[in-house]
């Protein structure tokens, strides 16, 4: 049955999803190797979490007009209209006050998901039941995907890697080195603010297959995991779609075969397993390898 | 009046504020550390930690709840630094690799389990159920002298009151040396301080805190009161120990703002039902932040 | 060498600050290699060497901030846990955030940190020590200042000031004229040397090769393994350098 997942093979649906979260995996994980190297991963946790309001309101003003309140592009315009408000906000607070980005980080994605739990309160008062399709934004739900859902999931994913094939020199450039990159002539604060909007762009994408708890995940996973094997940036980058498509499309699969088996979590679990394997057995930089160094290194130290 | 005061706002009031105080203290080393965001991963952790100690003990029960969530916190903070150290990854993201997975597997395990029968599930951990702590023994204000009425306080009330006055201690106990190496860990350990210990008691600190207010108040405002209290109090002065004491009244005041806005608020705009105080208590210490950002003394370094 | 078969069993024992076997690796890779080393007492040393040499490593491995893979050191013949009341460390300015909420008198009264332990009360009386100390670096006009307003060089003084509030018969500074200003290396020089005068003993980690024999009495010459070390005319010579930094650097006169 797991074959069959595998190869899309379980049905319509299923392979909808499947296609879909590969589709994600890749562009989560070429925008997470960036991300990487500029070592702001974290920021991504904010800007999932700050899409929690949007992605009320927009409900709120679907219902509002007389809609059913769930038609997916405009809950995911919502979604990236408020984190986008959540990003500006993370830099004004680090460029304009004291505080570091760590806490700006921290504040947004406690404040933004705060008030978005304070939204959702008013959903579930006001349309019982309505709303339980919301929730599986939460985590992720691939149950009642549409045909739809899984196309404009599909044309996200594609429209970022266009997006980064475009950027790909001053991305490679910035990643590698911020001054020579700026000696060059590349504006790396326009640079990072693109970065960040893939970033969004990914997150707002992955909303409906992994949720907005869990898709940081897919953005700092599958990069951090092809970091163990590689010091040239171009593989970095490319393992780390690699990483992240099979991450998406494992998980998928093995989601369908089980109605207890909740995708996001799955396809997550999946990626710590690559990053697990990769952390102890890549040659370099894994951590046999390092142990097997040092043990070399004391023996020598003890011979002197 | 002071029936429905004492007996339905009264303990959710003082559970908030003391679970706001007791977060945001140990917060305000974490935000000078830099690890602002080691209370972000402890609070997705605690759910796979309930939901371990609930499948081992088959009860809903708060102390197994709290061992699990604190054996959960201690893990994830061990691999972290394990990750971090070993795998030489960069924090930030050593810190997203590990919670998220743990958070995954926390969420697979309740999916998998047959939880139905009882009242455990991810909305619970993340908005906790701070309206719900009622005391429905107390008659008025004279309750409150009443031996007969206090013993039948929500729980939630006294471990709070415990866990803030618990870290409260430790805190000025260990002021000294916990500011020291804070500030200069090199000096610190010149002068044979445990530097590693006293980091990691902070964090230990900060899980205990976290873990004590999760089962009443939910990882939000665990989250948002690590953070957003000790913050504001940042850009109020440049002295340690006058930013703690406006950690604390940011904190309080989050507390009381936010469980009257979520309780009355519709009320006043003509809704009939409350909102989650959880999610209103956060908002406003994100207000508070907002307009220390704006117009506080020592907003700018 | 000469200096060593010269040096009598008593100076050794004597001496504030001996270093035998030291090595220290960050990850694999040796970046103190089996040094020994020995101060004499009231001596002022200068450790140089080129950049990666391990300069500041040796001070902080001595000093059991980062850990030794091989080695120790030993103070007045004694271990580091019960001579720590006697030494004082001023670490890399680059390496503390000078935003922390505190003034320039909390950072030196951080000094007394081994006299006031967890309780005892700030009395008036360490108050005025630590004004003493501010005085001393010609800071006190700045003690109720936050410690982010200062200059690069103010902030160094504070430094010193708080080394000077803990009392100590040996001082270990790292690169202490690092991104100061004429004025502050001038201070700070006149400061170590009137502690040498009391009798104290001072290593420094030092980077200007121009200043060695004017601020120095003795030399420690290292990059990675021990080059030379002994007082500056016999240790820091043309020879010395070419073996520690390849022949890239020549001494002027």
């Amino acid at each position: 049955m797991l074959f069959d997942a595998l190869t899309l093979q379980l049905g319509y649906n299923a392979a909808l999803v499947a296609l879909g979260a590969s589709a994600l995996g890749l562009a989560a994980g070429v925008v997470g190797a960036f991300l990487y190297f500029r070592k702001r991963s974290l920021v991504s946790d904010a800007v999932s979490h700050a899409t929690l309001p949007g992605l009320a309101l927009a409900f709120l003003a679907m219902v509002a007009l007389g809609g059913d309140g769930r038609t997916l592009p405009v809950l995911m315009l919502g979604s990236a209209l408020s984190a986008w408000i959540g990003l500006l906000v993370v830099s004004w607070l680090t460029r304009r006050t004291r505080l570091r980005e760590d806490a700006a980080i921290g504040a947004v994605l406690s404040v933004f998901f705060g008030f978005g739990i304070v939204l959702m309160t008013v959903i579930q008062s006001m349309q019982s039941g309505r709303q339980a399709g919301l929730d599986g934004f939460l985590l992720g739900s691939t149950a009642g995907m549409l045909r739809n859902d899984a196309i404009v999931i599909a044309i996200g994913g594609v429209l970022v890697l266009a997006v980064v094939w475009l950027l790909r020199r001053p991305l490679l450039l910035t990643a590698f080195d911020e001054g020579f990159a700026e000696v060059q002539g590349i504006n790396t604060h326009r640079l990072d603010l693109a970065l960040m909007t893939l970033v969004l762009a990914v997150t707002v994408v992955g909303l409906k297959i992994v949720g907005l708890i869990l898709i940081v995940a897919l953005l700092i996973i599958p990069a951090a995991a092809a970091r163990f094997w590689s010091d040239n940036a171009v593989r970095v980058v490319l393992l780390s779609g690699v990483f992240g498509a099979v991450s998406g499309h494992v998980g998928a699969a093995l989601s369908a075969t089980a109605p207890s088996l909740p995708t996001g979590p799955i396809i997550v679990l999946v990626a710590t397993a690559l990053f697990t394997v990769s952390m102890f057995f890549a040659p370099g930089r894994g951590v046999i390898a390092g142990m097997i160094r040092h043990a070399r290194m004391r023996g020598r130290v003890d011979g002197i | 009046m002071g029936f429905e005061f004492v007996a339905l706002s009264l303990p959710p009031l003082v559970i908030g504020v003391f679970a706001a105080m007791a977060c945001a203290l140990p917060g305000n080393f974490l935000l000078l550390r830099r690890q602002a965001l080691i209370g972000d991963a402890i609070s997705h952790v605690v759910l796979p930690g309930i939901v371990v100690a609930f499948l081992v003990t088959g009860v809903i029960a708060a102390i197994p709840m709290m061992i699990g969530a604190a054996g959960a916190a201690l893990i994830s903070v061990l691999l972290i630094e394990a990750v971090r150290r070993y795998g030489k990854v960069e924090p930030g993201a050593a810190m997203g690799v590990v919670f998220t997975a743990m958070f995954a597997a926390g969420v697979l395990l309740l999916e998998q389990s047959d939880t139905s029968s009882v009242h455990l599930d991810v909305e619970h951990a993340l908005y906790g159920n701070l309206e719900s702590l009622i005391w429905l023994d107390a008659v008025g204000w004279a309750s409150l002298v009443d031996w007969q009425a206090l013993v039948l306080l929500p729980p939630e009330l006294l471990r709070m009151v415990i866990t803030f006055a618990g870290i409260a201690v430790l805190t000025l106990l260990f002021w000294r040396p916990m500011a020291l190496s804070t500030f200069d860990e090199g000096f610190a350990r010149s002068l044979g301080l445990p530097t590693g210990m006293i980091g990691l008691g902070i964090v230990a600190m900060a899980a205990l805190a976290a873990v004590a207010a999760f089962d009443a108040v939910g990882s939000i405002i665990v989250i948002a009161m690590f953070i957003c209290p000790p913050a504001t109090a940042r850009l109020m002065t440049n002295r340690l120990g006058h930013q703690v004491v406006w950690s604390l009244f940011f904190a309080a005041l989050s507390a009381v703002l936010g469980y009257v806005l979520a309780g009355y608020g519709p009320l006043w705009l003509g809704a009939s039902d409350s909102v989650s105080a959880a999610g209103m208590i956060a908002t406003v210490s994100g207000l508070l932040l907002g307009g220390a950002a704006l117009f506080a003394p020592h907003r700018q370094s | 060498m000469a200096y060593e078969a010269s040096m009598t069993e008593a100076t050794l024992a004597g001496s504030p600050f001996v270093v035998r076997g030291l090595t220290v690796a960050y990850d694999a890779e040796a970046v103190v290699q089996d040094v020994d080393m020995t101060v004499s007492a009231g001596s002022m040393t200068a450790i140089i060497g080129p950049n990666g040499a391990g300069k500041s490593t040796l001070l902080k491995a001595a000093l059991g901030i980062v850990r030794p893979l091989a080695g120790a050191a030993r103070f007045w013949d004694a271990p580091l846990a019960q001579s720590r009341r006697r030494i004082a460390y001023v670490p890399q300015r680059a390496s503390v955030d000078w935003d922390f909420p505190t003034r320039v008198i909390d950072v030196v009264l951080m000094g007394l940190y081994q006299e006031l332990g967890l309780f005892r009360r700030l009395s008036a009386r360490h108050k005025q020590a630590a004004m003493a100390c501010l005085e001393r670096v010609g800071m006190q006009d700045f003690a109720e200042r936050q410690i982010g307003q200062l200059s690069g060089g103010q902030q160094q003084r504070v430094f010193l000031a708080r080394a000077l509030a803990q009392g100590a018969d040996l001082y270990l500074l790292d690169e202490p004229f690092a991104g100061v200003d004429a004025a502050t290396e001038a201070a700070i020089i006149a400061v170590l040397k009137s502690l040498r005068d009391e009798g104290r003993t001072v290593v420094a980690v030092h980077h200007d090769l121009s200043t060695v024999a004017q601020y120095f009495d003795h030399v420690f010459v290292i990059n990675r393994h021990r080059v030379a070390e002994g007082p500056v005319v016999e240790a820091f010579t043309q020879t010395t350098l070419d073996a520690a930094y390849g022949g890239r650097v020549r001494l002027s006169d």
